[in-house]
């Protein structure tokens, strides 16, 4: 079992002109968990995931992915070998059928898992003799995973994996990803979907602009963002509580509402110290913490 | 057994677990000796990832609460500790029982007391734990 990271980058830049898509990204994915690329549209997740496969080149800074560089060539066709990776607009041949499909893609790869292959194409539901082009998008997207999941890759990269899916499709598609995972295949996914990320992620980078805002185990996210609701019987001392973790104040009468990346016992303690009449104290969700995290960049 | 995890409400589902397996311990729910599912089909029923199940049962093999026996699962193992701990549980609400019985006779309505409650809980612990 692997225990270096499956990725890992070093400033790593591409810039189209005066405009930064990605911009000095140091990115550690480790290996054995779920880690979820999470960011707007336009955030700069797709450009990421193309110069680490290398079909983009970088403008600066470097990368390796399974420990090869990504901008050897050499090294990048072994790395691809132990790689699948579904792109975001899930490119397939239109004239083949369902079936030609998946017997194409199985002559290319030698970690190919007929069995599972089988199994999914039922569990998707997918018609084995419909021709690609006359497929629903979902129906498209389903069958891009389906060759990818049926390989035995040490690293999964998927690039809005549930884009086009309906909820059935996205249950499936995580439930493919859960039992993946428990295959020992290490998974890196972009997705601007809270609401699947939190289920399943082990881990989550935030990306906004090109820039990486949060690197950080979902657990340890949680456990140490709260909100804090403080009453008094006068107006509340802001100023007091302008320590460090302290994300951000919001006052509205005698009432103040301050929301920690950290240190939620030390903003309790002063807000005991300077007789708050009220203190609350609040878990914070994943969507708040990542629409406070864009927000503030 | 069923367990059922909220993931907006900001709460790791580590934890979640935890306290639903150690709650269906202390109710009888579970019983001792018990087998709980494998962390792979309990991860693929939850969809959750595998991690979060492994890291629940790792955190309550080592509360004493399950015993991982290799290759053959996870089994609920309530030793004394553990009974007498059901027992301080038991206590305990009762005691609660009472106080909130006397603070309603004081006329506070059960969200204050619920408010009071939870702005205590999370202030003397460092103080406790010292």
């Amino acid at each position: 079992m692997r225990n270096t990271p499956v990725i890992l980058t070093h400033d790593l830049t591409k810039s189209y002109g005066t405009v930064m898509a990605v911009h000095g990204l140091n990115l550690s994915v480790e290996p054995n968990r779920i880690t979820a690329f999470l960011g707007q549209n336009g955030a700069g997740k797709s450009t990421t995931i193309k110069m680490l496969l290398g079909m983009i080149r970088p403008t600066c800074g470097e990368g390796t992915v399974l420990g090869k560089r990504i901008a050897n060539a050499e090294e990048n066709r072994e790395m691809r070998r132990k790689v699948a990776y579904v792109a975001e607009n899930k490119p397939l041949y239109s004239y083949m059928t369902v079936e030609q499909t998946v017997r194409f893609a199985s002559s290319f790869y030698s970690d190919w898992r007929a069995d599972v292959a089988t199994k999914l194409l039922s569990e998707y539901r997918l018609p084995n003799k419909r021709k690609v082009k006359s497929l629903s998008k979902g129906m498209r997207t389903k069958l891009a995973l389906l060759l990818a999941f049926a390989r035995r890759p040490e690293l999964l990269i998927l690039d809005e994996p549930s884009e086009g899916l309906d909820p059935v499709g996205i249950e499936h598609l995580l439930q493919t990803l859960v039992a993946q995972s428990a295959d020992g295949v290490s998974i890196f996914f972009s997705s601007h979907q809270i609401a699947e990320v939190e289920r399943v992620a082990d881990h989550v980078c935030i990306l906004d602009n090109g820039r990486l805002l949060v690197n950080a185990s979902l657990d340890r996210l949680l456990q140490s963002y709260r909100r804090i609701d403080l009453a008094f019987r006068f107006p509340p001392p802001e100023q007091e509580f302008r320590i460090a973790g302290v994300e951000r104040i919001r006052i509205s009468g005698n009432a103040l509402s301050i929301l920690a990346s950290m240190n939620a016992e030390a903003v309790v303690e002063r807000a005991h110290d300077l007789n708050a009449v009220s203190v609350e104290v609040a878990p914070v969700g994943l969507r708040d913490i990542f629409l406070e995290t864009v927000k503030e960049n | 057994m069923f367990f059922k995890l909220n993931p907006t409400t900001g709460q790791p589902l580590y934890l979640q677990l935890m306290q639903q397996i150690r709650h269906a311990a202390e109710t009888g729910a579970l019983q001792d000796g018990e087998q709980l599912p494998g962390i792979r089909t309990l991860a693929e029923e939850l969809v959750v990832s595998p991690n979060t199940v492994a890291k629940a049962y790792s955190e309550l093999e080592h509360e004493g609460i399950l015993e991982l026996r290799q290759g053959s699962g996870a089994f609920l193992t309530l030793k004394r500790r553990t009974r007498s701990l059901t027992d301080h549980v038991q206590v305990a609400r009762r005691r609660l029982r009472e106080l909130i019985e006397q603070l309603r006779e004081h006329g506070l309505m059960d969200e204050e007391i619920r408010r009071a409650f939870e702005a205590e809980l999370l202030y003397p612990a460092e103080v406790v734990r010292k």
